[in-house]
């Protein structure tokens, strides 16, 4: 197995978009932290463009990956090899070169301007949701043969979660205004990887005031250590059944 | 050595496996014959494990090959369109197999490497190769392992005479080393002095399997090209 991610890592790192993607992190976080003279207001604004850059590049980078490697993986699929060992070798090796990306890119910033518990969440999170993404990438490309289409449901995936999920809630929100929502927006929250973790750190950043009642009971569940806890514990399972779903996919796949 | 139970095989509406069953052993040459599309390479991929079959089974040396791995080891596979990592040379797709399969038992086989004269197409990208270099690699790993089976997809096609000849010796050399060797090709007049058996598959259905001798004094004909050339106009 570690040859294999050895083999995938290496092919990663020759193309040089990962490279590009880590560098364009920096950039990025190094102008923000410079342009706002509270280095905790930069870490919002930063936040912001995290959870739209992130998935966007994770999801996307991993699908094209995947599909680019098909000649790699029918070449390994006739060798002494277990289909899981290979799959799994290819999903570890994406998810590793892209937090180390993550982390040069937006960690190293982060840690020398707001070491706080605050910066850290968002670490954290940002490398979770890297991980979560990929892992839907996997399964997006498992269960899509045409490269187009795959990359096609990758992108709308990304939309899903970022955009239209936001827009589905709201249309929830106002239909069932007359009912008490607010806790079951806590489960609600837990459907989407990238909401959870927006909340998780705007509510370590004192600012939860600004969600109104939500906020409050959000603040309630998420504040204490065991919401914290079953908050990261979700994040984990949307990384984990992904890629399950998608070893299992993979091992009755015709290449 | 290799047992293949009723396997049947479907993509979407089109069957390309229908019910085939086969015995192969150690010491054969086995030419699989059989008009395009009739599910010769269909039956290589299942055997390999790349297809999965939906139902039927798969021995190899008595194993059930489904949630087997181990035994394509024992597998040299030759594909009919080598794909292999575009950005990677062919030195380092040589390296990568032997970091793979590397079992400090096995002694390399080399003798397609250098007789091919890959050592000196080492730095090469595997994108910029043409399809007869591709096949040259593809041969050459095949058997770099010393494997006691070989599964040859079509070797031959779009080598050049003196590699098709160095290949065919090759052949010949492990034929008498007493491995299992699968060819199938479309050039019967190649494979007269190779194979010992003959499997002949039209529409995913396996119409016979027979040694050479059997086959000659059935048809009447002393070459394989014509017979295999009667039983066809025969089927039509």
């Amino acid at each position: 197995m570690k040859k294999i991610i050895k083999y995938v890592i290496i092919d990663i790192l020759r193309n040089k978009i990962v490279l590009a993607y880590t560098v364009f992190l920096l950039l990025l976080s190094f102008s923000i932290f410079n342009l706002e003279d509270n280095s905790a207001k930069g870490l919002l604004s930063l936040l912001n463009i995290v959870l739209i850059i992130v998935p966007l590049v994770s999801i996307l980078f991993a699908s094209i990956y995947v599909y680019n490697s098909a000649e790699f993986l029918e070449l390994l699929v006739s060798q002494p090899l277990k289909r899981n060992t290979i799959w799994l070798s290819i999903f570890i090796g994406l998810a590793c070169s892209l937090t180390l990306a993550f982390f040069v890119g937006v960690g190293i910033p982060v840690l020398l301007y707001e070491f706080t518990a605050t910066g850290i969440t968002m670490l954290l999170v940002g490398l979770l949701l890297t991980i979560i993404f990929v892992a839907i990438a996997m399964l997006a490309t498992v269960n899509t043969r045409d490269k187009a289409k795959g990359i096609g449901v990758a992108i709308l995936l990304w939309l899903y979660f970022s955009i239209l999920f936001d827009g589905l809630v709201l249309f929830l929100l106002f239909q069932f205004a007359d009912y008490p929502l607010e806790k079951a927006m806590i489960g609600i929250s837990a459907f989407n990887p990238i909401d959870l973790s927006r909340i998780l750190v705007l509510l370590k950043m004192d600012v939860s005031a600004l969600m109104g009642y939500t906020g409050a009971v959000f603040k309630d569940f998420f504040g204490t250590t065991t919401g914290l806890i079953i908050a990261i514990l979700v994040l984990m399972f949307w990384s984990i059944i992904p890629v399950w779903l998608s070893v299992r996919k993979f091992n009755r796949k015709d290449l | 050595m290799i047992i293949a139970n009723n396997i049947n095989k479907q993509f979407g509406k089109l069957k390309v496996l229908d019910n085939v069953s086969v015995t192969c052993n150690k010491g054969e040459c086995i030419a699989l014959i059989g008009p395009n599309g009739c599910g010769k390479t269909t039956l290589i991929k299942s055997i390999l494990g790349m297809v999965v079959c939906d139902s039927g089974f798969i021995t190899f040396n008595g194993k059930n090959i489904l949630h087997e791995w181990q035994y394509r080891s024992a597998i040299g596979y030759m594909p009919q369109t080598g794909r292999y990592p575009e950005n990677m040379t062919i030195g380092q797709v040589l390296d990568m197999m032997k970091d793979i399969r590397n079992n400090k038992d096995t002694k390399l086989d080399e003798e397609l490497v250098i007789k091919f004269e890959l050592k000196s197409l080492l730095h090469k990208r595997m994108r910029t190769l043409s399809g007869g270099t591709m096949q040259k690699v593809s041969a050459a790993l095949a058997f770099l392992f010393n494997p006691a089976v070989l599964i040859l997809d079509e070797p031959t096609a779009g080598l050049d005479p003196v590699a098709a000849e160095i290949l065919k010796e090759k052949i010949i050399a492990e034929k008498a080393k007493g491995k299992l060797i699968l060819i199938t090709s479309h050039i019967l007049s190649e494979l007269d002095e190779l194979i010992t058996q003959v499997i002949y598959m039209q529409d995913g259905q396996l119409i016979f399997h027979k040694s050479i001798g059997d086959l000659r004094a059935d048809t009447g004909q002393k070459k394989l090209s014509k017979a295999i050339a009667s039983v066809m106009l025969k089927n039509r």
